[in-house]
């Protein structure tokens, strides 16, 4: 085993998936010969040949169509929209064909391809590439949305997602790429979709959240610890499907809920997550369900001192779970 | 202009329940010029149905009493007006008042300009609610913050959440046991999961050793007390041994909330079982010749007087001829002080459908039997429609108790109202006896007697006894009851 970071982990799962199947392929913006940007596909080029790291024009509706295209001719592509920002132009392919599919077919077509986007801000990216798109796609019936939350997760999930027979989005917050490094193991391994998973295990509030958010929300139940507040924390890892059933478990365990992430509140995450915890878990709320989430301001600030100030921080999270707790 | 800072609210006789339409003030416990705290008491009243106190509705200073102690009035009758000092919430319906109409439409139009510079400062109290830390996103929606607001009011003011709620119906908990450690002292679920373990701690405690004083058991706070009564007595009455988790289903017990009279009714029960050390003894009495001659005047009795003559009158009539002779039955323990009475009033108790009253016939030793069994029925009318006033319950100085009227052979009665002694008179029943060496068949009664033991001993209530038993067993035909 060795220690890992987050966008290591990324590139082992293409490589080994590449190794493993010949069908898989990546395609996208600066994939091949330049390896990424964010050198996620950095030696796919090199090692597996031009027709397997494709690069493409500045054109996402086509890396998704061709994607799709690959995906019907038996293919199992891995696209990579630069940008989660970028993805927009190909919104099109994604909602109106590959999530189809197989609806459309009755079944007897399916479009098992992957879309990899970094998402997220506090990189200085400004308006074009520091956004939170997931709520786009968890409302369409036909895709799954995960967002791993850690190095160990991130190769799991891809290699799922990759082995998944539907469309699958996987978004990487583009901060945790280089935030932390875990050991990952060599050999070969999934982590399911659709499973959340307990982060933290605690008795006075409960707190959900993903992606980056979530390691905001662990430092700041290390913080409440010491003042005699214990936090129960659950990682969504998979918005679409939700797994319900570890959300009502977490929800019903303290009666407390807070949501927390980076995108806006309204008609995000936690409005879907809140409502089935109401409809399903009243009885056993203790509290109103709280949320902590972006403003609603159109986006992310250029300005790093306004960046910070959209930006959820250890501290604005450690408060509302304070008063969650308190009350 | 110097009521510009004062309102004047008024207090009425409320509906202390369906069908009652007017209250007795027994009582009023405040007086004009007493400051009042909104929700203190301000009178006592009794109604047909309850004993009530009334709260006030408002701060201030009682400015007026306008029933006086006694007086029955009905529903909705001013009692008093209060001044008040919190004229924020109450000025508008104070503005009914009289004298408030009196005052000019300039001084109307400053009160509520005041209303407003008083509302202000709790607006801005808003800013630092807690809760709205959670409340990022939400800057350009201000619906949004009132909402969390309305929700955090509740909360402080005895919501509940669901999650309490159900635990309470799950174990059948008393909420007002418990105490709230969330914001403003609202019980959270963590409260009462703290509460239900420390109660099935302290039942393991207990559950081994049935049959022992379960309040002896722990040192746990005491508001646990009465669970562990409730849990000790669990293996006792089902025989078993019962687990800790093994609570009382919600199906098992109907629980009732007695009214403010049943309240009463115990507390006081409590309170003369306690303070006067009982002591009872008992004699019993041929009253053949009593019967026998009520048999033969009772037609002509109801025909005359209108109404039935029982035994009552002539066993009261006998105690207080027998107190005349004892009259240090006729007394009261008073702060380490004996009162003797010097007038003779016979509290009667008198059973309704779901309580107790005890009437007094005052001076009962002036009336003759046919005089005490009117006063009887006047009372027992008056306390079954629920109309006695304060004065037909006050100053009794010794109690005849007729058990006998629900059959009983033989009761050990409660001392009334720091009485030194109550007297049961049990059912007069038929029985052979024995006469001269001879069996006869003879009217019995059992005449029961509880007395005050720090002032009277069994000797001196011995001979009172046996004066009452002379005197009903002289009662027979010729005997004058005008």
């Amino acid at each position: 085993m060795a220690v890992k970071q987050y966008i290591d982990a990324i590139h082992d799962a293409l490589y080994e998936e590449m190794q493993r199947d010949e069908r898989v392929f990546v395609l996208g913006e600066d994939v091949g010969v330049r390896g990424g940007v964010f050198r996620a596909t950095v030696g796919l080029y090199e090692t597996f040949g031009e027709y397997r790291a494709l690069d493409f024009p500045l054109t996402e509706s086509a890396i998704v169509g061709v994607a799709i295209g690959a995906a019907a001719a038996g293919m199992i592509p891995v696209a990579e929209i630069q940008f989660a920002d970028f993805i927009l132009p190909a919104v099109n392919q994604i909602i109106s064909e590959a999530a189809k599919i197989r609806y459309r077919s009755n079944n007897e077509w399916s479009s098992p391809i992957v879309i990899r986007a970094p998402y997220g801000g506090g990189i200085h990216g400004g308006l074009y590439h520091s956004q939170s798109v997931e709520a786009l796609f968890t409302h369409v019936p036909g895709l799954k949305v995960v967002t791993p939350s850690t190095p160990y997760d991130a190769k799991g999930m891809l290699k799922a997602s990759i082995r998944d027979p539907d469309p699958v989005l996987f978004f990487e917050h583009k901060k945790l790429y280089r935030l932390l490094k875990e050991e990952v193991p060599d050999e070969d391994y999934v982590v399911p979709l659709g499973k959340a998973t307990i982060r933290m295990d605690g008795e006075d509030i409960t707190v959900i959240s993903y992606g980056y958010a979530l390691h905001l929300v662990l430092e700041a139940a290390q913080l409440l610890s010491q003042e005699g507040i214990s936090s129960h924390v659950l990682d969504l890892r998979t918005l679409r499907p939700l797994d319900n059933e570890a959300i009502l478990t977490a929800a019903k365990k303290t009666g407390k809920v807070l949501i927390v992430h980076e995108d806006n509140k309204v008609h995000g995450i936690g409005a879907e997550v809140s409502a089935l915890i109401a409809e399903q878990a009243l009885f056993d709320l203790d509290a109103p369900i709280a949320r902590l989430a972006g403003p609603e301001v159109p986006a992310m600030p250029f300005s790093s001192v306004l960046e910070r100030e959209y930006q959820l921080s250890v501290d604005k999270v450690a408060q509302a779970m304070r008063s969650l707790a308190q009350f | 202009m110097e009521r510009v800072n004062e309102t004047v609210a008024d207090i009425q006789m409320p509906q202390l329940g369906e069908s009652v339409t007017e209250g007795t003030l027994s009582k009023w416990l405040k007086q004009v010029g007493d400051f009042v705290d909104k929700y203190e008491p301000l009178a006592e009243v009794i109604t047909d149905k309850v004993t009530a106190e009334i709260p006030s509705d408002f701060s201030g200073v009682l400015d007026k009493v306008l029933v006086p102690e006694g007086e029955t009035v009905a529903v909705g009758t001013l009692l008093c007006h209060i001044r008040e000092t919190d004229e924020v919430n109450h000025s508008v319906s104070s503005a009914a008042n009289d004298e408030f109409q009196q005052v000019t439409a300039q001084t109307v139009s400053q009160t509520t300009s005041q209303v407003h510079e008083q509302t202000e400062p709790s607006m801005a109290t808003r800013s630092s609610l807690p809760f709205q830390d959670l409340d990022f996103s939400s800057q350009t929606n201000s619906s949004s913050q009132d909402d969390e607001l309305v929700f955090r009011k509740g909360a402080a003011s005895g919501r509940y959440s669901p999650a309490v709620l159900r635990l309470v119906q799950d174990h059948g908990l008393d909420l007002r046991e418990i105490t709230g450690s969330g914001e403003g002292g609202r019980i959270t679920r963590k409260d009462v999961m703290r509460y239900l373990e420390e109660r099935s701690n302290s039942s393991i405690l207990i559950a081994p050793a049935p049959g022992v004083q379960p309040t002896q058991t722990t040192g746990s706070s005491p508001s646990d007390t009465p669970h562990l009564v409730e849990d000790g007595l669990q293996p006792q009455t089902l025989g078993e041994n019962r687990g800790p988790n093994n609570q009382i289903s919600s199906d098992d017990v109907k629980v009732i909330t007695p009214t403010p009279l049943r309240r009463i009714i115990a507390k006081r029960m409590v309170e003369s079982k306690h303070t006067a050390p009982h002591a009872w003894t008992m004699v019993e009495a041929d009253v053949t010749g009593l019967v026998a001659m009520r048999t033969r005047i009772k037609q002509d009795f109801k025909n005359k007087e209108g109404i039935d003559l029982t035994f009552l009158p002539f066993f009261i009539k006998a105690v207080t001829d027998a107190l005349k002779s004892y009259p240090m039955l006729n007394a009261a323990w008073v702060e380490d002080k004996i009162h003797l009475h010097q007038r003779i009033n016979i509290s009667v108790a008198v059973a309704t459908e779901d309580a107790l009253a005890v009437p007094v016939i005052h001076d009962a030793d002036r009336l003759s039997i046919v005089g005490i069994a009117h006063a009887l029925n006047g009372l027992a009318a008056k306390a079954r429609s629920g109309r006695l006033a304060i004065s037909d319950v006050e100053g009794g100085t010794f109690t005849v108790n007729n058990t006998g009227a629900f059959g009983s052979v033989l009761s050990a009665p409660i001392l009334n109202g720091g009485q030194a002694a109550i007297l049961s008179v049990e059912t007069i029943v038929k029985r052979p006896v024995v006469i001269q060496d001879a069996i006869a068949i003879r009217s019995m009664v059992n005449l029961s007697l509880s007395l005050d033991h720090r002032l009277l001993d069994g000797w001196i209530a011995g001979k009172f006894l046996h004066a009452v038993k002379e005197r009903v067993e002289a009662f027979r035909e010729g005997l004058l009851i005008y």
